[in-house]
């Protein structure tokens, strides 16, 4: 048995099967020893890839139509491709190992399809590099695209969004991260999806992990491999007991969210993507206080259209029925890897080109995104909110976008139902003026991870800077009393949707301060719940 | 030497597939095969898929075929076949 440590992000025990999710192998010029072995190998990787593909092929075919399959089709083509092929085996010829080869030639022709002035061609590139990419997975003996085929529990450096994105949700137990912190991504994905995990552990990953048994305890971030029966059992005990808890809370569902005394707040829910909505449904929540955009934009190589944005939003807004959907505009900036931004790298992604920044300097990306939501709004009860705020004169621009947005739509005859406008606040400067821009806005929604990140000057993913950081900082806590202040006096409602909203310890102090909603992961709303309905305030 | 001229109709030109099935056709084809398109001065080895990929002939353009080899006169009427009828 192995037992390692780690931080705990959510609590909960899993236990299941290993799953590593390794990173794509960077390939290092290498040198074969023996040249007649390493063109053997490129010649059976070649025929496993057909294989793949032949495989793939008939899935695509089946389950998603012609025209994909086709392009896998192309695929195996290329494996049969003079140019790639020798010169795949001169380089080989020449000493370097097979994988090195594929990539170096693979990369070669890729760059040239991608030079072409023709839309159909430039695109085969990337059908060039997928192709090379499988074949030097192959001979690297990476694993194949990940893919968990039952439930299991997630072992890895760290995620990236674009990589969860990709991930089958419903098999995921757990999540054990070597890196990564409490406000990272794969922690804020585990408290939507109300998973046991760790991050910072001390485990070392390799392969060999693969299909373990593992036990993952979120109460006291320990994890062990290959567990013995005595903790196998004790962690049963442990698991069966966390299922009681959670049990007794289901006697919170459907309640009203009222204090003792008789004040209400509205516990909406914090989510990702439409995917999402079912765990919405589950925790119970009143309503959505933050829906991201970004899961719009990760993962794909073109802008999404208008008619896959309204798609996504209206599915969120249908599923609500009727409820609040606070939908976020979108929220990204350099640090996160959508190449078709051409987003120039920063020295400081957290303080630059991002978020409303972005969109209100390309307006087209922020209109399209804009007209989606009008859209959307006749399917229910919709709010826009927007990022990353610093002053009124970018109220001001907002305001004009979406009047001539609204206008627009107006004219061409789309149903719209009212929508409330807000804003986040999650910079000093918007919490310093929040007296001044409330009268502007329908309500404020408080980002504490941003906020705090800003206020405290210190990067919430830098992990050696977590002993500083302290979510419940006093000036924190003045400008949180400050922001409800300042909404009330302007008759409008305050909310909060960080993380700092599901802290427990914190409910009477927010509920004191007399905000009117908080916005957590929906796995939290029960729990939060019972706190509300106990509390003296 | 074999050779003939054929205009382009397929309105997504000679695009991937089938390019990969001319490809795979003229491996039994023992005679070279050269496919230019003159007006752009392009040409390339129409046994190398990519190669003739990266040509991007699009709708319209007219290629030139040039079979040259021991069974060119079985081989290119029946790769001029294959043009009329894939592309």
């Amino acid at each position: 048995m192995i037992k390692g440590t780690g931080r705990p992000v959510y609590e909960g025990v899993a236990i299941g099967r290993i799953y590593v999710h390794s990173k794509q192998q960077t390939v290092t010029d290498k040198k074969c020893a023996d040249i007649e072995k390493e063109l053997a190998r490129f010649s059976e990787a070649k025929e496993t890839a057909r294989e793949e593909l032949q495989v793939l092929y008939d899935k695509t075919l089946k389950e998603i139509g012609e025209e994909q399959a086709a392009i896998i089709e192309v695929q195996s083509l290329f494996l049969d491709d003079l140019d790639f092929v020798e010169g795949i085996e001169d380089m080989i010829k020449a000493g370097s190992d097979a994988a090195f080869s594929v990539h170096e030639i693979g990369d070669a022709q890729a760059s040239t399809f991608a030079a072409l002035d023709d839309e159909y061609m430039k695109a085969r590139a990337t059908d060039i590099r997928d192709i090379s990419d499988r074949l030097v997975r192959i001979l690297t003996g990476a694993a194949q695209g990940f893919r968990m085929d039952e439930p299991g529990i997630i072992v890895a450096e760290d995620l990236t969004p674009s990589e969860t994105v990709a991930l089958d949700k419903d098999k995921i137990l757990a999540f054990v991260t070597r890196q990564g912190s409490s406000n990272s991504h794969t922690a804020i994905l585990a408290r939507v999806m109300n998973i046991p995990s760790l991050v910072l552990t001390d485990i070392d990953i390799d392969p060999s992990l693969n299909g373990r048994t593992m036990i993952v305890d979120g109460f006291a971030g320990n994890y062990y491999i290959d567990p013995d029966d005595a903790t196998m059992k004790a962690m049963l005990e442990k698991k069966e007991k966390a299922g009681a808890y959670k049990a007794g809370l289901e006697s919170y569902r459907g309640k009203e969210s009222v204090t003792r005394k008789g004040q209400h707040v509205s516990l909406f829910a914090n989510i990702g993507s439409p995917d999402d909505i079912k765990y919405v449904l589950d925790g119970d929540a009143e309503g959505i206080g933050l829906l991201r955009s970004e899961f719009l934009y990760l993962g794909r190589d073109s802008f999404p259209t208008e008619d896959e944005l309204f798609e996504a939003y209206r599915k969120v807004v249908e599923a609500m029925n009727g409820k609040k959907v606070v939908i976020r505009t979108l929220d990204i900036g350099a640090d996160k890897k959508v190449d078709y931004f051409n987003l120039t790298p920063e020295e400081n992604p957290a303080l630059g080109y991002r978020g409303i920044r972005i969109c209100l300097t390309q307006k087209d990306i922020f209109r399209t995104q804009l007209r989606a939501i009008y859209r959307a709004s006749s399917y229910g009860k919709v709010a826009i909110m927007f990022p990353m705020i610093i002053s009124e004169k970018e109220i001001e621009e907002i305001k004009k976008c979406c009047e001539e947005v609204e206008a627009e739509l107006k004219a061409e005859g789309v149903p719209l139902n009212p929508v409330e406008h807000g804003i986040m606040i999650e910079t000093p400067a918007a919490a310093v003026m929040s007296d001044q821009l409330a009268p502007l806005v329908d309500f404020f929604s408080v980002g504490t991870n941003d906020l705090t990140q800003y206020t405290l000057a210190i990067d919430r993913q830098n992990e050696k800077l977590d002993a500083f950081y302290d979510a419940h900082h006093p000036a924190i806590m003045r400008l949180l009393a400050m922001i409800a202040r300042n909404a009330h006096k302007a008759g409008i409602w305050a909310g909060i949707c960080g993380e700092l909203a599901g802290d427990l310890s914190l409910t009477d102090e927010f509920l004191k301060m007399g905000y009117d909603e908080l916005s957590v992961a929906p796995s939290r709303i029960l729990e939060l719940r019972k706190n509300v309905i106990e509390s003296n305030i | 030497m074999k050779s003939f001229e054929y205009t382009v109709k397929d309105e997504m030109g000679i695009h991937a597939r089938p390019a990969g099935i001319l490809v795979k056709q003229l491996a039994s084809v023992k005679s070279s095969v050269k496919i230019e398109v003159k007006a752009k001065d392009k040409s390339a080895d129409a046994k190398r898929l990519m190669a003739v990929m990266k040509m991007a002939v699009k709708q319209g353009d007219t290629v030139t075929v040039t079979v040259e080899g021991e069974d060119e006169d079985t081989a290119a009427p029946q790769i001029e076949q294959f043009f009329k009828e894939n592309f």
